[in-house]
């Protein structure tokens, strides 16, 4: 074989072997997603949303307790983080270009991005749980706040930044203090950014199952209390998946589609308002 | 009344105090004092925002410090003999990190080995060969799948992925090295589909969409007229890409990389469902074994205050920091490979 | 207006005829018909966006490699039309190279950058790969500057050094027709001379086509000159005829720069 069929066969093999990746990619996520869906579709039910988490060995039962409790655990994580986020994220836009401590806690941002969830977790029950007695919907929050906050903070600098230094000036250019400028000029400007960010981050910590084992734990029963332990999906599914209780398991694959629905449902969302946004 | 105003506090007040030291006769203008209040306030803003900028910061130190401090008695016991004892034993009190460390890296290993190539497959096939009006949905796509929480790879990787497993692959994996010396070793014991390898392949499928992400991203950043100069003489598409695309953004492949080795060395969920949990080194990938973040999960709940609690804050130390290491690493290799492009 | 552009003298090495390109929709280029003519310097002018660049990618089909772009016609090259399907696009770039706006050295050593295009196409032991460095260095009157630090990253010369090495590079595969896609506008005064110099030199082994927004340079270094306006051969001659007697009004606007 000569040199040049040998290069254009090499390409072809390699071009193939790329399409195979890409194909074996994609067919992971159609599998890992139709047998979530077969599995969890079968557990839904009116049950699955009104009735609380079966005790082992009874049957029927449905999350009504995990969902409420993840709910409001992401609720107050969502609020919790937002604003501290979005002031951390101004401060490394607006003041972050020269400063060593800013450069700093940008490096630290992109790390806890992705460091190991469960580690939170010990801190959380190291700081709060084990001092203030007891495992608790508020460390829960606490723990997915952390795993939040960097989210936010990146997109919330990366969308200021985008912000046209000729908007910037304009507005300085009227007397504006900075404060204002920040607030009512540049961060209104890229709202659709930062509320991106923040269903990223939503997103990001619905799914989070490690960093809640030992902070919220988890709650056999109904309640709203936030300072005492509190249902889950998360943790439900893990619990429920390894047992050996039949409808267990089932309420497991329909805890996972709900988290999975959500999820990329809001990952949805918000790539449809960034683009809208920002291309308009 | 007067007499007791503060500055920046009452309009009134400050306009009939002396005027600040170098700041001329401008008290009495109007403008002047609006002008101080925004200063004032921009000070204050200022610091705010530093201030929530600084509980970043501080949330990383109190993580290594609450974790230093609840390591300590495990790690007095043990000593720095902690780190490559193979003991793990709640009844006898002893407590050592070899086989989770060993669970831990051995899954990474074999993850990134599915990964990387999968991965730059991926990336080649975005950035090159994808037909333009695919590109867009693939590549969202891709990055769905990085959202997908790691619990649902764990449960997919339980109840789908290793029973086929055992079924159809390890049998034939068996049967295919034989008495291969050394690679018979890696695949000997009973195909019961949770084990190392299982984790190592599940945690692969969790981290490509991240490496893929990364790659594609790099890639998109060699010029065009770079690549065309080499399309110029006549190369391939797969000698553009290996021969240009790849050293030029050889920097930011290999943090994306690392940024994966990140991702599954610290991956709790994917891992917990199918490592099979063991507490012990054995040489065949097939068989059960645990990584740090799976010990963790399993044990902390129950584990009673004292050594086996503190042993596990131990281990989480361990984890966290090799892990600070590796996305550090990654995070300062992915600026470089970015920031080579701007200039 | 479009009359019969072929040049007088000398053989057609490449034959356009009724050219159109298309950006989508958009039309690049209509009816372009001229011949470039073997082992001379023929130069591309007009103002931005002309097609001038268009033009002179097609003849390497670098458009294949944007989808969405096509061209119609013919460019006859050794009587094969280098527009058909069948062509093999990376033989025709094998014979037809072409240099870039940028200097765009690969990322890797001074030695490999001029080795890789050859080794593309030849195989052959590691002296005689030596010699042929060697030769195109020198070719491209670059030689006495980077013999002594062949391993270093091309990366590492000037800005009209890296130009250099690039034609050094592409004339190593031993091309029949070199094209210049503004070879000298992201360079200093003195490089460009240098480079003005070695196209002066290089003309007698090949045949050049290059794109140029400098008249001056097109006048310094060509013997046929095309000008090109909004996607149309407006005239083409020989080079000393068009700058000093422009038969088409628009030529004469643009070369005693009357033009928007």
């Amino acid at each position: 074989m000569n040199l040049y069929s040998r290069r254009i066969l090499t390409n072809r093999i390699g071009i193939t072997l790329s399409m195979v990746a890409m194909a074996f990619g994609l067919a992971a996520l159609l599998w890992i997603l139709w047998t979530l869906f077969s599995n969890g579709f079968a557990a839904l039910s009116w049950d699955f949303f009104t009735q609380d988490t079966p005790a082992p060995g009874t049957e029927g039962g449905g999350l009504r307790n995990a969902i409420v409790g993840s709910l409001m655990i992401i609720g107050v994580t969502t609020l919790v983080s937002t604003p501290i986020g979005i002031l951390a994220g101004i401060y490394l836009a607006e003041f972050g270009a020269t400063s060593k401590f800013a450069a700093t806690t940008r490096f630290v941002t992109d790390i806890m991005l992705s460091a190991p969830s469960i580690v939170v977790g010990l801190f959380v029950y190291a700081l709060v749980v084990a001092t203030l007695g007891g495992f608790s919907g508020w460390a829960g929050s606490l723990a997915l706040s952390l795993i939040a906050i960097p989210v936010v903070v990146r997109t919330t600098e990366n969308m200021l930044l985008l912000v046209p230094t000729a908007l910037r000036e304009a507005a300085f250019a009227v007397g504006a203090p900075r404060w204002q400028v920040s607030l009512k000029v540049t961060l209104r400007a890229v709202k659709a950014g930062v509320v991106t960010g923040i269903l990223l981050a939503i997103a990001r910590v619905t799914g989070e199952t490690a960093p809640l084992l030992f902070t919220a734990l988890n709650n056999q029963f109904f309640s709203t209390d936030m300072s005492q332990p509190m249902g889950n999906l998360p943790v439900v599914i893990f619990q429920f998946a390894m047992s050996p209780y039949d409808n267990w398991v089932s309420l497991a694959w329909g805890g996972a589609l709900l988290i999975a629905l959500l999820v990329l449902g809001i990952n949805i969302v918000a790539r449809v308002l960034f683009r809208n946004k920002t291309s308009a | 009344m007067s007499e007791v105003a503060y500055p920046g506090t009452s309009p009134e007040g400050s306009s009939k105090l002396p005027s600040p030291p170098g700041r001329g006769g401008s008290a009495v203008d109007p403008h002047a004092r609006q002008v101080r209040k925004f200063r004032m306030q921009d000070l204050f803003f200022h610091q705010i925002t530093l201030l929530f900028a600084f509980i970043v910061l501080a949330a990383l130190a109190g993580i290594l410090i609450s974790l230093a401090i609840e390591a300590r008695p495990a790690l007095r016991q043990f000593g720095v003999a902690f780190l490559w004892t193979d003991v793990w034993s709640v009844p006898d009190d002893e407590f050592g990190a070899l086989s989770a460390i060993y669970g831990t890296v051995v899954t990474s290993i074999i993850a990134l080995a599915i990964a990387v190539p999968v991965s730059f497959g991926i990336a080649l096939f975005l950035t090159e060969t994808c037909p333009v009006w695919l590109r867009r949905p693939l590549g969202t796509a891709i990055e769905l799948l990085a959202g997908v929480p790691s619990i649902i790879y764990g449960i997919w990787g339980l109840f789908v992925f290793a029973p086929l497993f055992s079924e159809h692959v390890q049998p034939f994996l068996q049967a295919a090295v034989g008495d291969t010396p050394i690679i018979s070793g890696w695949f000997a014991g009973p195909p019961i589909g949770i084990g190392i390898l299982t984790a190592g392949i599940v945690l692969s499928l969790m981290v490509i969409p991240f490496v893929a992400s990364v790659m594609r991203d790099v890639f998109e950043t060699v010029p065009p007229e770079l690549k065309e100069s080499a399309y110029s003489f006549g190369c391939t598409t797969w000698e553009v890409v290996t021969n240009i695309v790849l050293p030029y953004t050889r920097v930011g492949v290999i943090g994306g990389i690392m940024l994966g080795l990140g991702r599954a060395l610290g991956e709790t969920m994917a891992v917990t469902f199918v490592i099979g949990n063991a507490n012990r080194i054995v040489g065949s990938l097939f068989a059960p074994g645990t990584s740090i973040a799976s010990t963790l999960a399993n044990e902390f709940g129950e584990a009673d205050p004292g050594l086996h609690s503190s042993s596990l804050f131990a281990l989480g130390l361990v984890l966290f920091v090799i892990t600070f290491i590796v996305l550090a690493i990654s995070q300062w290799l992915i600026r470089r490979g970015i920031a080579k492009q701007g200039k | 207006m479009s009359a019969p552009h072929t040049a007088a003298d000398g053989d057609a090495i490449l034959e356009v005829r009724d050219l159109n390109f298309f950006y989508g929709d958009f039309r690049g280029l209509t009816d372009v018909s001229l011949d470039v003519a073997k082992s001379r310097v023929t130069a591309f002018i007009g103002p931005s966006g002309c097609g001038k660049s268009t033009l002179l990618r097609t003849f390497n089909r670098m458009y294949d490699l944007y989808p969405g772009q096509r061209a119609e016609g013919q460019i006859n090259f050794h009587g094969d039309n280098l527009l058909d399907r069948k062509q093999d696009v990376n033989l025709v770039r094998a014979k037809i190279g072409m240099v870039f706006q940028k200097p765009t050295p690969f990322p890797m050593t001074i030695y490999e950058n001029i080795a890789f295009g050859v080794r593309l196409y030849e195989k052959m032991p590691k002296s005689e790969m030596d010699d042929r460095v060697e030769w195109a260095l020198r070719k491209a009157a670059i030689w006495e500057e980077t013999k002594d630090k062949l391993q270093q990253s091309g990366l590492s010369l000037s800005g009209g050094q890296q130009q250099r090495l690039c034609i050094a590079r592409t004339i190593a595969v031993k091309p029949e027709i070199v094209l210049l896609d503004e070879p000298t506008s992201a360079l200093d005064p003195i490089s460009t001379a240098k480079i003005e110099e070695l196209i002066n030199e290089l003309k007698a082994d090949y045949t050049i086509a290059i794109v140029t927004h400098n008249m001056q340079q097109a006048a310094r270094i060509s013997d046929f000159t095309a000008f090109m306006y909004l996607g149309e051969l407006i005239e083409f001659g020989k080079t000393d005829t068009l700058f000093i007697k422009p038969r088409q009004k628009q030529t004469e606007d643009y070369i005693t720069g009357r033009f928007g």
